[in-house]
Order: structure tokens, then C-alpha cells, then sequence
């Protein structure tokens, strides 16, 4: 069982904090490192691979310190964002030099099975240099799973996939969860993560917001107020039928605007509640829009509950 | 030495167009040998200024550049450098090979053509034409380390080499004769002395000062590097 820890871990570059005393285990299964772009995610991955050392803190795995410690890679993968990748090697040469560089016994077995794994057979003659953005993601996974590691890390694997090329990635990295792999993905889109991770660790601004089960993390994300902006045939008495239930907390009748402001508590309800109340009282809608959907402000609210 | 390492280093350094520029000097010197072999002027002078000034004092320091930084700057540079680094490889052994391919290419690239352009200037008379081999193989090899450990240190490894390679050896190391005893230039020279036929070549710098400077150079800057790229970092994404 490959665990990684991450004890009380800051790290900071020059005055800018970019992790600040996270504290979190990532054991076998799939991990979802969810935050918006600049929270910390790529800042912890390159702490996780040994690529950068914790200004305060530990980072382990199963134990053993990562940074300056090679021998970890025997036991991790890493898929970095970077594209870059020998482009003048093809596929074939790329994942069987990184074969060869683990100094495993028959190299060139390693690397077929892992150009299989990932379905890149047919365009392992071509240069890297090449190939489209997908295909260099998963070459990349072939070239991290090449040595069977127990962990694998994997850096905004989605950015610029094809739908298909995602589905694609998912069902591979369900396929390692499933085998008892530690596997953590980072990535800012609710989604992504959502659809694969069992588990989901947060982090916002350098701070870790959250942690847990998928579905807590989504009532989390669900469950904090939310406003509306609705224009109807009939403004007043509509807020007049919606206040009287319990999902409402507030109504603003704006005259300007000529508009509802509404204040929500709860999401699944008020979105329920909304059409139902409009039309037994026989009014139309004609504008329903979340007024603050940014995935920033999802994340900001999450930090200060 | 790590096989595939030095698989890898040589492809990404010849594989690419600056092969083209590295080629274009070494024959240039060549071209200039021939044209001097036909002149009047005095040959062990123009062995001098040919073989010295130009190929050990600018040929091999530009090459050592290219070829020092070129085996691992660009890798570091464009971040495919994790792919050697995220394995259970020691770090001194990256290094070490990548030194080795880049000392192999600075030879290839500048010692021979150097010999070479001796033996079409010179002939094999006195020894000149072997002494400042000698003396770029050296020179080359401890560029080649130096330039290697700017390569892991610094993003602007081409930029500080030429400053060192242009002001402080050229330019300084020519007027104050105390740089001259920190100047891999020399010490190639007092390799060339030594093997060259006595009262032919002079060199500023003893010929133990510059073999001891030389290794220390040289094993001083492999060790450094290994330990620098051992702790090498990533940037984030902020």
C-alpha cells in the first residue's frame, strides 16, 4: 500500500505563500486535487514528486522522505502539464527510454505493455513531436507507467483534451484505482473530479478548503446560498408565494432592474420549488440566472465556512 | 555512464540546426589554415595567432558554450529534464555522461580540427601542431564541465558563459596577469608548452599550477553540479 503525507506543509516563494500549513493523506484509489487555477494544486504535485522541497513540513511516502530521494521513483509516476518531451524520439523510443532509465530487466517488454495500456500502438513510429495533445498525454502516462509504479501522479491531465480523449484517460485512471493504485489528479473543473475521484481534497489560495467523499464536497458546494436574478410576468407576487417557503432567505425587488433578486439556501429546493410556485400561480418566467456561479466564488465560499 | 542518457543527450545535440553552426566554425578554421599555409609571413607566428588566439582562445571556448550548456540547459529550459530526474538514477551519473557527451562533441568539434589545422599549417614540426591539440582537448574538456554547471545553475547559462568566456578571458585575461592564472585558455596553453618543442610556445601559467587548476575546475564543477541538479526545482504556476 503506497500512502503519501503531507504533514503540516508550507512553501513559499520569496513573499508569495503558494502552500500554507496543508496537512493531508493520499492512500490507494483515485484522489481529486480540485482548486482554481493558482491555489497551490501544481505547488503540491511538484512537492508529491520530489521536484520542489517544502519550505516548512514533510512530504512522504509510505514513510520515507521524497525530496532528494531518488529511490522514490521506483514507486511513483509522474505525468507533468509540461509538454515537452524529446519531440526528435517517436513514441516507441520515448516510453522505452524511460524504460531503459528505470533500469528494469526487459525494457522493451515494459515499454509494449505500457504503449498498450494507453491504445498508442498505432502511432508509435511517429515522432512526439507530432502528435496532438491527447496522444502526447497519453504517451506520457505510458512513459510514467512504464515501471508498474504504485503511485501515480498526473498534473491537469484533462487541459486541452477531446471529450472522447477524456473519456478515454478516465476510464484508464478508473482502471488504476481499481487496482489499488495511489492515483491523484489535479485539476480546477468540479466535474472532471467529480466524475472520477472518490476522494477530493480542496484547495484554495494556498489553503486546504476541503476534504472528503465527493458527494460531501458537492453538498458543501451546493448547499451555500445562492442568488438569483428573475424576471416574470408578475415579479411581486412571485416573490410574495416564494418567501413563503423555506429554501428562500431573501427577496429584493429590484425596481431598476425590474427584477427579483432572490437569495436561495438551498439549491436542490429553490431549484424545485422556483417553476413549481410559478405555475400554480399561473406566472411566466422569463429570466432565471445564478448570479454568482464563478467557480471563484464556489471556492471562496467554501474557505470561509 | 548511463547508455541511454548519452543516447538521449548526443540526439538532442546533433539532431538539431545549431549541428550546422558547430560544423561551419571548425571547417572555417581549416579553410583559414590553408589559406595561411601559402603565405609569406612567418609560420610559427601564424601558427601562434591561428591556433592559439583563434581556435584555443575562441573556437574551443565557444564550442565548450554550445556544447556544455546545449547537453542539459535546454532540457532544464524546456522542463523535459523531469523524465531523467523522475527516475532512481543517481544524479551524478546524468551528469557525468552528459559531460561525457559533451566533452566527446567539444573534441570532435574543436580539438581535432585544431590538430588538423596545425598539421596543414605547421606540419608535424616542433610539436605545435600536437601541443595545441593537447592543449584544446584539455581546454575543451574543462569548458565543457564549467559551461555544464552554468547550464544546471542558471536559465541564462549562454548569456553568463560568453560574459566569462568574452570579458574575463579574453578581454581581462589578456591585460591583468594575475586573471590569466584563472583562465582555462591558459592552463590549455601550458599543456601546449609542455608538449611542444622547448622555446616554441610560452605560456604565463607553470605547468603544475595549470594541471591542478584544471582538475579542480573540471571535478569541482561536475561534483557542484551533480549536487545542484540533485535539488533541482520546478517552478510552480504561480
Amino acid at each position: 500500500m503506497a500512502v503519501i503525507t503531507i504533514d503540516k506543509v508550507s512553501r513559499w516563494f520569496g513573499n508569495v505563500v503558494a502552500v500554507n500549513d496543508v496537512t493531508m493523506t493520499i492512500g490507494p484509489g483515485i484522489t481529486g486535487l480540485l482548486g482554481p487555477n493558482g491555489a497551490g494544486k501544481s505547488t503540491l504535485i511538484h512537492m508529491m514528486s520530489g521536484f520542489l522541497a517544502p519550505s516548512s513540513g514533510a512530504v512522504t511516502l509510505d514513510g520515507a522522505q521524497i525530496w532528494r530521494n531518488q529511490q522514490v521513483y521506483r514507486q511513483i509516476g509522474l505525468v507533468p502539464e509540461k509538454e515537452s518531451m524529446y519531440d526528435y524520439l517517436t513514441g516507441w523510443e520515448f516510453v522505452l527510454a524511460n524504460a531503459e532509465l528505470h533500469g528494469l530487466a526487459d525494457p522493451g517488454a515494459a515499454a509494449k505493455r505500457a504503449i498498450a495500456l494507453v491504445e498508442m500502438e498505432y502511432a508509435q513510429e511517429r515522432q512526439t513531436g507530432t502528435y496532438s495533445k491527447g496522444m502526447k498525454q497519453r504517451v506520457k502516462m505510458a512513459s510514467a507507467l512504464v515501471h508498474d509504479p504504485a503511485v501515480l501522479l498526473l498534473d491537469e491531465p484533462f487541459n486541452g483534451m477531446d471529450p472522447r480523449q477524456r473519456l478515454h484517460l478516465m476510464e484508464l485512471l478508473r482502471r488504476f484505482g481499481a487496482d489499488g493504485r495511489t492515483v491523484l489528479f489535479s485539476s480546477h473543473i468540479l466535474e472532471e473530479v467529480e466524475q472520477l475521484a472518490r476522494h477530493i481534497e480542496v484547495v484554495v489560495a494556498g489553503r486546504h478548503a476541503a476534504s472528503g467523499d465527493f458527494r460531501e464536497i458537492r453538498r458543501l458546494m451546493t448547499d451555500r446560498p445562492h442568488r438569483y436574478l428573475v424576471r416574470s410576468s408578475d415579479d411581486r407576487r412571485l416573490a410574495a408565494a416564494l418567501i413563503a417557503d423555506g429554501s428562500t432567505a431573501g427577496i429584493e425587488l429590484d425596481t431598476a432592474e425590474k427584477a427579483l433578486r432572490i437569495q436561495a439556501i438551498n439549491f436542490q429546493g429553490f431549484t424545485t420549488l422556483l417553476p413549481k410556485v410559478a405555475r400554480e400561480a399561473g406566472i411566466r418566467l422569463y429570466t432565471v440566472s445564478p448570479a454568482d456561479e464563478s467557480l471563484e466564488s464556489v471556492f471562496s465560499y467554501l474557505v470561509s465556512s | 555512464m548511463n547508455t541511454t542518457v548519452a543516447r538521449l543527450t548526443a540526439r538532442g545535440l546533433f539532431g538539431r540546426r545549431r549541428i550546422l553552426i558547430l560544423l561551419a566554425v571548425p571547417v572555417l578554421l581549416l579553410v583559414i589554415a590553408v589559406i595561411a599555409r601559402n603565405s609569406t609571413l612567418d609560420k610559427l607566428e601564424l601558427a601562434h595567432s591561428i591556433l592559439g588566439n583563434l581556435a584555443l582562445g575562441t573556437l574551443v571556448p565557444i564550442t565548450g558554450l554550445i556544447v556544455g550548456t546545449g547537453v542539459i540547459a535546454t532540457e532544464i529550459e524546456d522542463g523535459s529534464i523531469v523524465y531523467l530526474l523522475a527516475k532512481p538514477l543517481p544524479r551524478w551519473q546524468i551528469v557525468t555522461t552528459k559531460l561525457a557527451v559533451a566533452v566527446g562533441a567539444a573534441w570532435l568539434l574543436s580539438a581535432l580540427p585544431t590538430y588538423l589545422a596545425g598539421l596543414i599549417l605547421y606540419g608535424s614540426a616542433d610539436g605545435i601542431a600536437a601541443g595545441y591539440a593537447v592543449g584544446t582537448l584539455v581546454a575543451g574538456a574543462a569548458y565543457s564541465a564549467l559551461f555544464l554547471l552554468l547550464g544546471v545553475v542558471t536559465r541564462h547559462a549562454v548569456i553568463a558563459g560568453l560574459a566569462y568566456a568574452l570579458i574575463w578571458e579574453s578581454l581581462i585575461g589578456n591585460y591583468v596577469e594575475g586573471a590569466r592564472t584563472l583562465s582555462v585558455q591558459q592552463w590549455g596553453l601550458s599543456l601546449t608548452q609542455a608538449v611542444a618543442a622547448d622555446g616554441t610556445v610560452t605560456a604565463p601559467v607553470g605547468l603544475s599550477t595549470a594541471v591542478w587548476l584544471l582538475i579542480v575546475a573540471a571535478v569541482g564543477a561536475t561534483a557542484l553540479a551533480s549536487v545542484k541538479l540533485a535539488g533541482l526545482t520546478l517552478n510552480g504556476e504561480e
